[in-house]
Parts: C-alpha cells; structure tokens; sequence
C-alpha cells in the first residue's frame, strides 16, 4: 500500500511538475537554463568587488565543466542597449549564450551569460535625471539572437526608481522561441517603491537577474490521463468513498424520528394526567413516562 | 391538523418554481426574438395563382426569404455562409427559385412553397469571372427549362428538374470575358458577347440545347473597352470605350460587327467626369451616369442615340417587367422633397405613365437605392403595378395605390455594436394601486394562478393566466424599473442607422439615420464602427439624458478620416457631430468624467498620435493629471508585433491642437514571423465587477486571484494553420496562448497547444481566460481555460499577521513590482464548433458565472463555468463536491435544457452581449446576427427575488387562515380548561 502511494505522488510530481518549475526556475540559482551574472567589466575593478555574488560564481563554472562537448561549441553574443527617456539607444551590455543544435533541426539557447557594462558620469547623470523626472529606463534586445535585430527590436521598459536598491537590481526574463527573442519582462527584483521616493543607489553598480524561458506545454486533454490513472488504480482495490458518520446518513429518518418519540412521549404524558383525576392507580407508570418531558409541560397542563 | 399539513403542502408548492430551465408557458415572458432578412439585393415576383401573394428576395446577409406582399411576414427563410454570397436569384418551372451563389459556384433550387431544397449542384471554373443567370422560359424541352449561369470562365447549361449540368462550354481557353448571355426568340440559340483582352469583341451562336457552336464572330475596336456592358436589343450593345468619353454601340446583325462611336460631349455638352453605365434591362435603352446626372439614352435604328431624359442621379430605375401580350413596363423612383414620387412606365415611351405616385416618405429612411416593380389585375380588370422599395437605411416598403403597405426594419440584420442605457426615471411616483387596477381583480389574478399552482385550471383558466402574465408583466413601459430589467439597447447597424429597442419587448423606441454617417461628397464610404457611452448622468438623472458617442470613419481604410457623432439615448435627436481632421484607429474609454458626466475618450489616430474627447479646458486638465498613469498597446495582427505606448508630450506639427499628444513606444513584443501569426487577442470587459479577490480551496487554503484590467489574451497559431481546419498537419501545426500585461509588457504566461489550430474564440473575465480551438490529433474541438493567481500575496492567508496587522493587503499594487503568478489551466473536448462566447455579468460579480456559447447552429448555450474549472479530478474528495468541484471528465456536458434560445435559432449568430441587472442573481442577454434575441438569465437562480409567479395571495390567505386557527384553537382550548375546571 504504501508503496503504491509513493509511486502515485511520484507520478502526480511529474505530472505536475512542469508547471510548478516555473517559479524555481526564476530561484534555484543551480539551474542549468540560466546564468546568472553581475557586470564585470575589467576596467572597472571597483565594480568587480561589489557584484559577483559567490553562488553565481560557482554556478557558471559548474556550468561549464558539465557542458564542454565541442559539438555544441557555438557561442554566440547579442547586445543589450538602454536608453534613458526618449535619449537614443546605446549599448549596455553583451548577452552571450551556447548555441544549442537539437537533433531535429531546432536550435535553442542555452547558458545565457550576460555582462553589464557599468553606467558612466554621463549616464550617471541622465539616471539621477530619470529618478528626479519619475521617467522611463528603457532596453532594447535583438528579435532574433543569431541574426540581430531581426524583424524589429524587443523594447522594454521600468520606471527608473524601480531599480535602485542597494545597488542598481535588475532581473530579465527573456521569452524565448527557438532563436527568435518574443519578449523580455524587464523590471528590479522585487515590488517597485509606490510612494516615490526619490533614492539615489549607494553603488552605481548593476546586479543583474537573467533567466531565459520557453514556452510551456499545455496539459492535454484529460482523455489521456484518465488512461493511465486507471491502469494505476486499477491493480484490484477500488478507491472507497470516505465513510460518512451514522447521522450524516440518517439525519433524514432520525429527526422525524425524534419528532414521532416526542409527540408519543407528550401525549403519553397528557393521557396519565386525565385518567389521574379518577383513577391513580396508573400513577407509577405515569411519572415514568413524565421524567424526559420535565415538570414544566405538567405545571402548565394543570 | 390535516388542514394544517394541507396548507404547508400549499405553501411549499407555491414556492418550488424552478428557474433553470424554462417551462413551455414561460416562452415569451421574458425573451424574445426578431427576424430579419437584410438589405434586399434581388427580388423576384411569382405570377401564378398561390404564388401571386409572395415575393423571393436574396440580401446583402445572403439570405434567401419568401415574403408576404400584403403584410411583409416571412414564410420561409434560409441564411447561407458568410461566404457564401448570393450572386442571382430566378424562378424556374413557375415551382423553383434558383440561387446562383459563392461567386457562381453553387447552384441551388428551393421549393417556392415551403423553401425546401430540391437540389444543388456545383459548377466548375477555373478562372474568376463574373457571375450570371439566366433562366430560358421560353425554351421548353420535356417539361424542363435550360438554366444558363456563366461563371468561372464558362457557360454552363443546367437542367431545372434536376440540376444536371446539360452541357458546358469553356472559354477559358480563348481567355473570353463574357458580358452578356442573350436569348434570341424562342429559337432555342442563345448569343454569348464578351471581350477578350481590352478591344476585341466576340459573339459566339450557341445552341442552347446541345451547347453546339453554331457560329463565332469576333471584331477589333481599337479604343477598347471599359466597365459595364448595356443591351439594348437582342442584337445592339453599347458600352464605353477605354477612355469614358465615348460610347461605342455595338451591332451584331447577320454575321457581322459594326461599331458605332457617338460622344459624349456631343450627348450632354462638356463633361468632365468619366461616365459610367448602370446595369439595367430596358428595351431600347440604357441610362448612363455622368458625375451629377443621370441620362436615358434611346438607341434608335442604326446605332443612332438620342438623350430621352436627364433626371438627378438619386434616382432610381427597376427592371424591365413584362405583362400582358408582349408590353414591359418599369418603374423610376424620385426623390421631391419628403415624398417620393414614383411613375411606371410603358418600356418604349418615355412619356406614358401607367402610374404616377406621390408617397410620403419618413426622411429618416434617406434616399431610395433599388426598386422593384410587379402587377397585378385590379378588380376592373385593368392592370394594376406595386413595388418594392429598398431604402438606404435597408429597410423595405411595399407600395401600392400610393400607400405604404408594409416596412421591414432590415438594417437591424446587420447589427454592428451594442450598447445599452438605462431607462429614464419616473418622475412622478405611481403608486401600487395604478398598477394593479383593484384590489378584487388583483385577488382574483392570484386566484387563477393558484388554481394553475395546483392543477386545478381549466384550459380557460390557462389562457386567461398567460394574458394576465403577458399584460401585467409591466416590462414594456419606458421608465426605470427597481430591478434593472428594463434597458434601452442602442444598435448601430451597416446602414449607419441607429436603434433603441426595449428591453422588455424588443420594440423599436426611435431610430436614426445619422446623417454623419451617410453618403455625400465630402464622405464616400462612410462606415460606423463604435456606439460608446457618452455622458450618464447619475446627479441630473431627473432633468438631463445620457447620450451615446457613434464613432465612424469616411471610407475602408485605417487612415481614412474620423466621423463623431453624438445622439441623445432618450430622444433619439443627434445632438452634435464632427467631421475630425485625423483618423481614428482605437478608441479608449477613459474611467474619467468632467463635470457633467461626459466620459472622457482618447482616439487614437494612424500615426499613433491620441486626441482626447470631449475637447473641453476642464477635461484636458482632468487628463493631465493622470497623463503618467495611462497607458496603451497596439495590436498590429498582420506584423505579429504588439506595442505598448506611454502618452508623452503635447503634439507638434501638423494637425496639433491643444488636445493632441504624442505617443512614445514603452515596450514590444515580436512575434517570430515563421513559426507565429495572431489570430486572436481578448481583453476583460471594462465594467466587469469582481465580488472577491480570494478564493477559498478545500483546505482552507486562500488562493489570491490575479486581478488585473491591463491583462490580454493573445493567440497565435503557426502560419500555415491559419487556413481552414484540415489544411495542415498536426506536426506543423501549434497554438500558443499567452497572458501580457499590458502596461509593462511582461509575458505572465504563455503555454503551447501543440497539433492545435484556429479558428480562436476567447472570453476573459475576472482572473480566467477561457478559449476555443481545434485539436488536430483528437479530430474535435477543444476548450482550455487559463486562471492566474497572485503569488505574491500569498502569505497574507496568517490570520495572525492580519491580526497584528503585518500584512500586506493595504500594499498599493504596481505593475512594475515583479509579478509572481501561478497559472492552472485544463483542456476538455467540445463538441460543438462555436460562432462566439461571451460570459454573464452582474451587478456585484457574486452569481456564478456562465459562460454563454453560440453555436455552429445559431444557438446559445449556458455553460456553467465550474466546469470549466482547472481544478476538477478524477476522485474529488467530500470536501472538494462539496465545495462544487465535478468529477473530471473528458468531455463538456451539453445539456439540451441549457440552451438559453431554447427552440428558437439567431441565425447567422455574430455576437452575444451581456448587461449586468440591478438584481444581483439576473444579468441580460441579449444575441445579434441577422436575428434578434433577448433574454433573462439567472445563472445561480433567482436567489434574491421572489420569481414572477409567485402566488402573494396564496401566501395571504395561509397567513390568514394560520392566524384564525391560532385563534379558534385558543378560544377552545380556553373554553375547554375553563369546562375541566368547573368539574
């Protein structure tokens, strides 16, 4: 038994766990669809010291121990452009990814890295400008990784007081179809500061988030499921309905029930009262019968 | 005691009246339906005996329907596809009406009487051209008349018994474009004239029998050849040369071709203007139309013209109609003034006039556009004519002796968009005696119904119940009532009409032929697109009305200029009107008001520049203040791109006035070209009210629903499966379904339907999106739904931290915060394929919510959502039932009982609109196609009412009858006590 039910929340993991991995998919930082990196850029040391957080670190050399076949040896960069308001855009940072052959013929993305080039006065500036304005910071990506820009450019764009925290936070989620780039969901780690607040970040550092998603599938029809749940069940043990307790079954035969007792009690009662005026022989059998009803009924009857 | 158990057996009865399906009685009560038939195109009069008193006509709606001529009813009706477009319409054998349709492909015969198809046939082409009909009545061979339908580059010959193809002659070898079939006199040889290339000219003799070619002629003329073709005689055409200046008659005679040039400016004096021939078929002449003129041209001997008349161009010509011994008559309509002034005339002479008219005719109908013309024998045995009207507002007259004997309101088939208003106040309170006539009647009312409670009534009584029902419902007076029931729906309809019909019985309050929206010089082709409500006073509700916005535009195209119009809801006057500078590509409600309850509106135009509504100070600074807070996406479906828009700075360059503000983009989707093509994209309705954010699952467990107006659902398909079902493989073939926010452009969720297809129909309410498709691989149709939950606020479920107030309820809500959703989502198979969907409203969002579903067979369906509820499993547990949770089956349920139209159809359904009531339990719905219906749903039961006929004197009288017992039982009791006392 116990055996059957691990094997039957093993199986509901997996049939579930598809869409339960999204959220982890944004979290577990080991997870080999993404990379994840803080700028870095050599000329600026200060910078290298604040950003790289040890876990991010160790996940892209794990990454790249477990994935050095040369078949799949195809890098690829595109670039990451921002613009502050309605200034033009200019680069910001390389995104760089393996480019992955399947054996039918698609190719996907893998190990996204991305290294952020770190604002300079100017651009310092023109974000202080932003902050005080409460205007847009915006990005653009290629629409198609391998031959940039694609059909048009993917824009997105966050208030700039979302990003400032301890540094400046950003997070990409990239939508991703094949090699073509859908959409990027661009915004800070967490809830954008409401009230707004006008806070300047203490380091003029980026710590960037980037995941790369794909499309999920949908669950099929439940024709299908139903299939394999009964082969599952069906091993002899038919799954018994959760016994109900004796009044939730009965509740309907027990009330009328109790009314019919109650109603033979109170006539029973009133029958002894009348005959006691002229004969007290039926005395005992009376205050028997008069015990459940109470004293009260009899009171008033008198 | 038995008297008591008898009268709580009463009371009981009188209460269960179950709401969820409707009893046979209760048909009408609450609903009703209208036909249609659509703007009529062709009409054809039957001469014999029964038929005499019917017309057959094909509409702009391609339907085919036999009217009435003296009342204007439909005996029969039928509504083809929507592609499948009535091309000409005849009667052969005197017992079938033939339909030539889908661009001369399919050929049909009806049964005159009954409408029933005899038979179908298809005929093959190749090529494109246009389509004709002609029925050879003269040519009898066994009982049987030739069909000859030149279509698709051939002259196909169909027998009119069975549809049998006789014979078929392709031209598409020598590239022939035919003009005209012509029958010559009862020979039994048919002429074909057409042009191949621009100039040369063909005449093929053809054996109507066989299909034999007799003999084929063909001529240059150098000038070439534009346009329509008129025939004159059975042997002279005339047409246009290349240029629209001359008029070229051509002479077919004795095996040869003569072509004759004459012109114009030697007809008419100098013109300008091209010249254009009107189709029609009068003997000896035809009518050309000259920028502002219109000519009847006579052709005499030789190819000689001569100008018979010059009238206005609004006027308007029937066909030639042949009566007794060889003579033809037809009718010209003219406008004077608010009559209309129609002559029928002999078909040789200008100058005799059978008849001559004078009609008064509503203003508001516009100008007439066809006119059809049938006779009759008058009592004095002298012949009488008749004809059938279509105006421009696609309504239809019939007149005779100079009176309009019936109208049909047509342009309701072609229902554009819907909105409603409500009903004014009653400005003086009507108390419940008015109503209710007296007291004793009242009784007497409730009497009946509680003898048809109990079975008890006679079919006497019966009848007497329903008119009591009918006549006292109430719900066809023009004021507000408590429970909402009672609405205006206000419909812009293709003709640029527009409609209040009543909600209570579908009557016609007043109705408007916007003069914005008809055709003149300065608007070629105006369309309607939009009614909106415009102003609701809810602080003058007694002394103003509210009014609608109609938004239009001059012709076809995106950027072609925007037409406003504003119409009083109540009045039905037009209360404004402005003919914009710019174009109008969307329009946006905006949830603001000015200080007399105009809403305000953004246009936005092709160059994606927005312009705010109503252009007063006072609403402009309105906007500027929430200026940061209003964003806007673009759905661009052909580029499969989508865009978010931020308004940013006040317009500059041409067109820019003080309410005019520029746009920049925010954030873009690009959809992959070759693997992604949008083919639908739902919002939620802007008036949905939701009751609760949270939702409570078996184990106590709160889920928090994703609430958000900025969400859209958009489909895509992979491009090779935007054909028709079938036309690809389900390997190659995905449907992607996503969830954007529409203000940052962040995908929430997006989930592959692989082997899937279109076509796509959705409906998005509340935190669940619910759509249909096609699964290839299963062979059926597939319903998935979509619900989306907040994550973020997930730990709020403490009662604790609420207590101690360290929740964050009060949080505002951005949407630039990183959402953190979790989406569920199920398939089930659907049986039906589905026209639309929509889903009820009401007032508070509590009632639970159905999903309302048109089917392929222009019905509605009521599908309660629950199950469609991404929840459902195998084996729910007790807790799961109990909470509403059904048994997971493969499968939706289509119960015949939830058929909202019950045995009614709304054919050719295109849209189903709901209207939330006041009551909470009720919403209204109300479906448009090219007919109408309407009516009353409960979707939980009528939980907070009383339903209609719920017996009130029932009630009384138990009390009454409880109250004397209690009396009479006391009194005995007392007198009883008093008697045992005394003992």
């Amino acid at each position: 038994m116990k055996k059957k039910l691990s094997l039957f929340t093993l199986f509901f993991f997996l049939l579930f766990s598809s869409s339960l991995a999204f959220e982890s998919d944004e979290l577990l930082v080991d997870d080999d669809e993404f990379g994840l990196e803080g700028g870095q850029p050599q000329q600026q040391p200060r910078v290298r010291l604040a950003e790289p957080t040890p876990t991010t670190t160790r996940s892209t050399t794990t990454t790249r121990r477990r994935f050095s076949d040369p078949d799949s040896d195809s890098k690829i960069q595109f670039s990451l452009e921002h613009a502050f308001g309605d200034s033009d855009f200019v680069s910001a940072g390389t995104f760089s990814a393996r480019l992955k052959t399947s054996s039918h013929g698609g190719q996907t993305l893998t190990k996204l890295r991305f290294s952020r080039n770190d604002f300079s006065e100017v651009e310092k500036e023109n974000f202080e400008k932003l902050l005080q304005s409460d205007d847009f910071y915006r990005i653009r990506v290629p629409s198609n990784a391998l031959s940039p820009p694609g059909r048009d450019y993917i824009i997105s764009s966050v208030k700039a007081r979302c990003l400032p925290r301890e540094g400046l936070d950003e997070h990409f989620v990239i939508n991703m179809e094949g090699v073509n780039i859908l959409a990027v969901n661009y915004g800070g780690l967490g809830a954008c500061p409401y009230p707004r607040q006008l806070k300047l970040p203490s380091k003029w550092s980026f710590n960037s988030h980037t995941v790369l998603k794909n499309s999920e599938q949908a669950p099929r029809a439940p024709i299908f499921a139903e299939d394999i749940l009964g082969g599952e069940i069906g091993e002899g043990e038919v799954v018994q309905p959760p016994e109900r307790s004796f009044w939730a079954k009965y509740w309907m035969y027990l009330i009328p029930l109790g009314l019919i007792v109650m109603n033979a009690v109170t006539q029973a009662m009133n029958m002894p009262v009348e005959q006691a005026a002229g004969q007290p022989g039926g005395q005992a059998h009376q205050s028997a019968a008069a015990i459940p009803r109470g004293p009260n009924t009899a009171v008033r009857r008198r | 005691m038995a008297i008591r158990v008898f009268l709580v057996v009463l009371l009981f009865l009188s209460c269960t009246s179950p709401s969820f399906s409707l009893y046979e009685d209760q048909v009408g009560l609450m609903d009703w339906h209208q036909q249609y038939i659509g703007k009529v195109k062709h009409a054809v009069f039957h001469t014999q005996k029964t038929g005499r008193k019917r017309v057959v006509v094909s509409t702009e709606e391609n339907v085919v329907a036999s009217l009435d001529l003296r009342h204007g009813e439909i005996f029969w009706r039928h509504v083809l596809g929507t592609d499948d477009v009535v091309d000409g319409i005849d009667i052969a054998l005197g017992k079938y009406i033939i339909t030539l349709s889908s661009d001369g492909s399919i050929l049909r015969a009806w049964n005159l009487p009954d409408g029933q198809m005899v038979w179908e046939s298809f005929l093959q082409g190749s090529k494109h051209s246009k389509p004709s009909l002609l029925v050879l009545t003269n040519l009898k061979v066994d009982k049987d008349n030739v069909i000859l339908v030149s279509s698709k580059g051939c002259l196909h010959a169909v027998s009119s018994i069975d549809g049998e193809v006789l014979w078929r002659k392709d031209f598409t070898a020598e590239s022939l474009e035919v003009q005209k079939v012509i029958q010559l006199h009862d020979s039994g040889k048919i002429y074909v004239v057409g042009f191949t290339g621009s100039s040369q000219f063909h005449v093929y003799k053809i054996n109507a029998l066989d299909g034999e070619l007799l003999k084929h002629e063909s001529a240059t003329f150098s000038g070439g050849f534009v346009g329509e073709v008129a025939l004159v005689s059975s042997d002279t055409l005339v047409a246009l040369d290349a240029t629209r200046t001359v008029l070229v008659t051509i002479v077919f005679k004795d095996g040869e071709i003569k072509f004759q040039q004459t012109y114009i400016s030697n007809l008419v004096g100098d013109t300008s203007e091209a010249a254009m021939i009107l189709p029609s078929t009068l003997k000896g002449t035809f009518a050309l139309k000259i920028n502002t003129l219109m000519l009847f041209i006579r052709v005499t001997g030789e190819g000689k013209l001569e100008v018979v008349e010059k009238v206005d161009p609004a006027t308007v010509v029937s066909d030639a109609l042949s009566f007794s011994d060889d003579k033809q008559a037809f009718a010209v309509v003219q406008h004077r003034g608010n009559k209309i002034h129609l002559s029928v005339k002999l078909g040789d002479d200008w100058n005799s006039d059978l008849v001559k008219e004078n009609i008064e005719m509503d203003h508001l109908r516009g100008h007439v556009h066809k006119v059809f013309v049938n006779n009759y024998v008058r009592t004095d045995r002298s012949h009488g004519f008749r004809a059938l009207i279509v105006m421009e507002d696609h309504s239809l007259l019939l007149v005779q002796q100079g009176k309009i004997v019936w109208n049909r309101e047509d342009s309701l088939a072609s229902i554009i968009d819907v909105t409603t208003s409500e009903l004014p106040v009653e400005k003086h309170g009507v108390s419940v005696a008015k109503v209710e006539h007296n007291l004793f009647e009242w009784l007497q009312g409730h009497l009946l119904k509680l003898k048809g409670t109990l079975m008890l009534a006679s079919p006497e009584d019966v009848v007497a119940i329903q008119a009591i029902r009918l006549k006292g419902s109430k719900k066809s007076k023009l004021t507000r009532d408590h429970n909402g029931f009672r609405k205006l729906l206000i419909v812009l309809t293709k003709a640029g009409k527009i409609f209040a019909l009543h909600s209570g019985d579908g009557r016609v309050v007043w109705s408007l032929l916007l003069p914005s929206l008809r055709k003149s010089e300065a608007c070629d082709n105006p369309t309607g697109l939009n009614v909106y409500q415009w102003q609701i006073p809810h602080h003058h509700a007694m002394d103003e009305n509210p009014s609608v916005l109609v938004v239009g535009r001059c012709g076809f195209s995106s950027n072609a200029p925007g037409v406003l119009s504003f119409v009083d809801a109540y009045t039905g006057k037009e209360l404004n009107s402005l003919d914009l500078a710019h174009s109008i590509v969307q329009v946006i409600p905006l949830p603001f008001t000015d200080s007399i309850e105009q809403r305000l509106h953004l246009l936005v135009d092709a160059d994606r520049r927005v312009h705010l509504y109503p252009k007063t100070p006072e609403a402009k600074s309105t906007f500027e203040q929430e200026i940061s807070n209003i964003y806007w996406y673009s759905v661009e479906a052909d580029n499969g791109i989508i865009k978010g828009h931020v308004i940013k700075s006040k317009c500059i360059g041409k067109g820019a006035d003080d309410f005019c503000y520029d746009t920049g983009n925010l954030w873009s989707i690009v959809f992959p070209s070759e693997s992604e093509k949008i083919i639908a994209t739902v919002t939620r309705k802007p008036n949905e009210v939701v009751h609760t954010q949270a939702k409570v699952s078996v184990d106590q467990d709160v889920m928090y629903k994703y609430i958000s107006k900025n969400l859209l659902f958009v489909a895509t398909v992979s491009p090779k499966a935007s054909g028709t079902i079938g036309s690809v493989d389900p390997e190659e073939s995905s449907l992607v379904a996503y969830l954007i926010d529409t203000v940052t452009g962040r995908i929430l969720h997006r989930m592959t339907h692989h082997g899937a297809q279109g076509p796509v129909h959705a409906v998005f309410s509340e935190n669940w999106v619910v759509y249909h498709y096609f699964n290839l691989r299963a062979h059926r149709y597939e319903m998935s739904v979509i619900e989306i939950y907040d994550q973020s606020r997930a730990e709020n479920r403490d009662v604790l931290k609420l207590i101690l107030g360290k929740h964050n309820l009060t949080a505002p809500v951005s949407s630039y915060s990183r959402p953190e959703v979790v989406t569920k989502s199920q398939s089930y198979y659907f049986t039906h394929s589905v026209k639309a969907i929509a889903v009820t409203l009401t007032a508070k969002g509590i009632t639970s919510k159905q999903l309302l579903i048109g089917t392929i067979g222009d019905q509605v369906l009521a599908l309660d959502k629950r199950f469609l509820d991404p929840r459902r499993s195998l084996n729910p547990t007790q807790a799961e039932k109990e909470e509403g949770i059904i048994p997971l089956t493969d499968a939706l349920p289509i119960i015949p009982q939830s058929y909202i139209t019950h045995a009614l159809k709304v054919e050719g359904l295109r849209g189903i609109i709901t209207v939330p009531a006041k009551l909470e339990s009720t919403t209204l719905v109300f479906s448009y196609g090219v007919d109408l219906f309407f009516t009353r749903l409960a979707p939980s039961r009528t939980y907070d009412s009383l339903t209609e006929d719920f017996s009130y004197a029932l009630l009384l009288i138990t009390i009454v009858v409880l109250v004397a017992a209690i009396f009479v039982t006391w009194v005995l009791s007392e007198k009883k006590e008093l008697r045992e006392k005394w003992r």
